[in-house]
């Protein structure tokens, strides 16, 4: 297969910060990591060294360049949500971060050009634009959904008007597109794409409504869950994901290696 | 010296609980891979344990508060599937052991004994919350002892049993001197400390904020048991902290919590710290 002959398997490496920029409530940094753009699949993540912290910071891909004026480069969005994102968030162009990956198991594509719906909110809609793109290569139609609270964390949905045949704004406070949050709309939006794939990323009630919502239309879920990982390697067991097996066991399983991406049917959402 | 002493690892290990599965480790491993790397596994258990579903690690300065709850895939599934391929990947393989009784240790060190691959056994007597993580409770000396005596009974003489005892600076000498004496080949000091998260769940904290804990209890069993070889482990995660061990009597040392932090840093470390090109064994006519 000619997927084998590509680069697999995580690096670790020293990165360069190459563009830092503010977007509504996130900060993108557009970095330099010799290696991990190469191997990157989307749904898999990258783990940042932060001075002063023991734990890694894990944060979803945005976007991958094969080439631009620093070489192949990786964006990643990030939300100040302590010392540790704030750090990330403040340096400037020309530094330097350790980075780690790609890591964890990536969105599984389909063999056959079917419909896709694809639902995030907030930061963690991220890896859903290169899936999307990844999507239409193979000839997939792919319904995009991005939502949020507010427009302010609205990942801006412009630059994947190239690769989704509908794009579909939600706000819970109605600032911008539709009024309301995923559990409110998902049921009509599987329905109105004839999704045969729903692929989804943000927060619990969003994954579990999407992967419901599938399961009801009798399509297929892929859900990239985020559950804090200290390590995001594999080697601490620190991300707990609850899931039942393809046997039909309980397991525990982490986050990490396991996922970020699994299927919605799998999760154990009242464990969770 | 005795050849269990002899077969004692090299001066860096990955400690217990911190390589995963020894998968995980492998993209991180230099050229060499897992090749001639002196590895604890997780805490093997005789059934498997799923470990808690809740939070199970919380950053504090300087460290880790970890709660993990031994999640493993109990003795079966470890003899069938995750041994074979680390031995196979070459590593040097200490099996974590932990029970909740002393029966359940003098089992698992006779399965082990069996199994092909294992260089050597690490129990797990001083685990930060024993009663939470089910575990047998190690209060005093002698309760490490005996479970040390159970394991040595059962596993051969000729393969090192280290003792990973709390590094517990009033009590640690007294559980190493228990713990040779009863016939462990090493004493690792130490594991995590005792400690608490946020919301007041036991834990134990590790990393950088414990390594003069860990430093002052390696000195002292060193200096009052001169001829107990030990192994310092606590928030090694360079040259420099690795020497200070070193210094302190440690024959090796173990990295924990660094490698969540760097997962290249036990390759680095090895690198730094074993001889570029050891000379090939003498034949013995």
């Amino acid at each position: 297969m000619a997927e084998e002959r590509t680069p697999h398997g995580p690096v670790h490496v020293e990165g360069e910060v190459v563009a830092t920029k503010r977007v509504g409530a996130y900060r993108h940094l557009t970095l330099t990591a010799p290696g991990v753009p190469e191997r990157f699949r989307a749904g898999s993540f990258v783990a940042l060294s932060v001075a002063g912290h023991v734990a890694r910071r894990a944060l979803w891909v945005h976007r991958v360049r094969a080439s631009s004026a620093f070489g192949p480069t990786l964006d990643v969005v990030l939300e100040v949500r302590g010392s540790g994102t704030a750090w990330l968030a403040a340096q400037p162009v020309g530094a330097k971060v350790a980075i780690t990956g790609p890591l964890g198991r990536p969105f599984a594509l389909p063999k056959d050009a079917v419909s896709c719906l694809l639902v995030g909110e907030a930061y963690a809609a991220a890896p859903l634009f290169p899936l999307a793109e990844r999507l239409r290569e193979r000839g997939c139609a792919v319904s995009l959904v991005v939502s949020a609270p507010d427009e302010h964390h609205l990942l801006s949905a412009l630059e994947a008007r190239r690769s989704a045949r509908s794009v579909t704004v939600l706000t819970a406070d109605g600032s911008v597109g539709q009024r309301g949050g995923v559990p409110d709309h998902v049921d009509d939006l599987v329905r109105r794409s004839d999704a045969d794939v729903v692929y989804a990323a943000g927060p619990v009630e969003v994954l579990r409504s999407a992967a419901a919502a599938a399961e009801r239309a009798g399509a297929w879920s892929q859900v990239a869950v985020e559950v804090p990982t200290p390590c995001g390697t594999g080697l601490c067991h620190g991300c707990a994901l609850p899931v039942v097996g393809e046997d039909g066991v309980d397991r525990v399983v982490r986050a990490c290696t396991e996922g970020p991406v699994v299927r919605g049917d799998r999760v154990r959402w009242d464990t969770l | 010296m005795s050849t269990s002493l002899r077969m004692l690892p090299g001066p860096v290990m990955v400690a217990a609980g911190c390589g995963g599965t020894g998968r995980e480790l492998l993209p991180f491993a230099g050229p060499t891979g897992l090749e001639g790397l002196d590895l604890v596994t997780r805490s093997i258990t005789l059934d498997p344990r799923s470990g808690g579903t809740g939070p199970r690690v919380e950053e504090v300065s300087g460290g880790l508060v970890n709660a993990v709850g031994l999640p493993n895939p109990g003795l079966e599934h470890f003899l069938a599937t995750e041994l074979p391929w680390l031995v196979r990947a070459g590593a040097r393989v200490f099996v974590s052991v932990a029970g909740a009784t002393m029966g359940e240790y003098a089992d698992l060190a006779r399965r082990l004994s069996r199994a092909p691959g294992v260089a050597g056994l690490e129990v797990n007597v001083g685990a930060p919350d024993e009663a939470g993580a089910g575990l047998f409770e190690v209060r005093e000396p002698y309760h490490a002892a005996s479970v040390i005596a159970a394991v040595r009974r059962e596993f051969p003489s000729d393969r090192p049993v280290l003792a990973k005892l709390r590094p517990d600076v009033s009590r640690v000498l007294e559980g190493a001197r228990a713990c040779h004496e009863a016939g462990a080949t090493a004493v690792v000091v130490g594991n995590a400390v005792p400690a608490a998260f946020r919301d007041g769940r036991a834990g134990g904290l590790s990393g950088p904020a414990v390594s003069p804990v860990a430093l002052r209890c390696v000195a002292e069993v060193h200096h009052a048991l001169p001829a107990l070889p030990v192994i310092g482990c606590g928030g090694v995660h360079d040259l420099a902290s690795a020497r200070s061990f070193l210094d302190a009597g440690a024959v090796g040392v173990q990295v924990g919590t660094a490698l969540l932090h760097d997962p290249t840093t036990v390759a680095r470390l090895r690198a730094d710290l074993l001889p570029a090109a050891p000379p090939p064994p003498e034949e013995t006519p």
